[in-house]
């Protein structure tokens, strides 16, 4: 009994030591990418924290059983389908880059243009065919040049 | 085609600003939470092997009592003809 218990304490501390080490290398890309869905700002992102910390725990919690899979991979998906779930709470942001855009556009453009997912995995994820998470993307980059140059206009 | 593609290569470079700084406690947290799931996990686990396990053993006491696979005896007799 004793020898099986210290037996799983020592794989707990290997587990925290991994996870540790992941989350130490992961986490700095991860909370941007939330922090641009949830269209939130930099200095103040708690919407996001909350969901990476879920979506984190989420990853610890079937560490053991990841085998090839890449533990950044899941994080990001389990972060996205969260999102997604949840974002109807959150319609409007508060500030951020993407806030002009829904949370369905900034979805597609975060995994897209900024994750680099290929267009049919953010397809499989969202629930979407492929076509029109194309037809997504190039509306919101439509979206975000016209706001920019908008901007810049208003700047000049 | 390139048009579009300088256009994507815009928003990327909108999109890379630096990273928010990460709350020093975020991957103790994560784990804590984890684990808490996984201990979850584990009880729901067991409580349905157990409720299985209990489900099979009522199942074989019920069978070796009532013998279902038995055919059970007429109880009504055949029609009386040819009086």
């Amino acid at each position: 009994m004793r020898e099986q218990q210290r037996g799983r304490s020592a794989e707990h501390a290997h587990r925290t030591r991994e996870f540790d080490a992941f989350v130490a290398g992961a986490a700095g890309r991860l909370l941007h990418a939330a922090t641009l869905l949830t269209a939130e700002t930099r200095a103040r992102n708690p919407y996001a924290q909350a969901l990476l910390t879920t979506a984190l725990a989420h990853t610890y919690a079937v560490w053991d059983r990841l085998r090839d899979e890449d533990p950044y991979d899941l994080a990001r998906r389990d972060l996205a389908a969260r999102f997604a779930r949840t974002a109807w709470r959150h319609h409007g942001g508060q500030g951020g880059v993407l806030a002009v855009l829904s949370p369905q556009e900034r979805l597609v453009v975060v995994l897209r243009l900024y994750e680099g997912v290929a267009e049919e995995q953010v397809a499989a994820l969202l629930g979407l065919s492929e076509p029109r998470v194309r037809a997504i993307c190039a509306r919101s980059v439509a979206t975000l040049r016209s706001t920019a140059r908008r901007d810049t206009g208003a700047a000049a | 085609m390139s048009r579009y593609e300088d256009k994507e290569a815009a928003v990327r470079r909108l999109l890379d600003t630096p990273h928010p700084t990460v709350p020093r406690d975020l991957a103790l947290r994560a784990a804590e939470r984890g684990a808490r799931l996984r201990r979850h996990a584990r009880r729901v686990r067991r409580v349905l092997w157990a409720l299985g396990a209990v489900a099979a053993l009522a199942f074989v006491v019920w069978a070796s009592i009532t013998h279902p696979w038995e055919v059970p005896p007429a109880e009504t007799t055949p029609p009386l003809d040819g009086l």
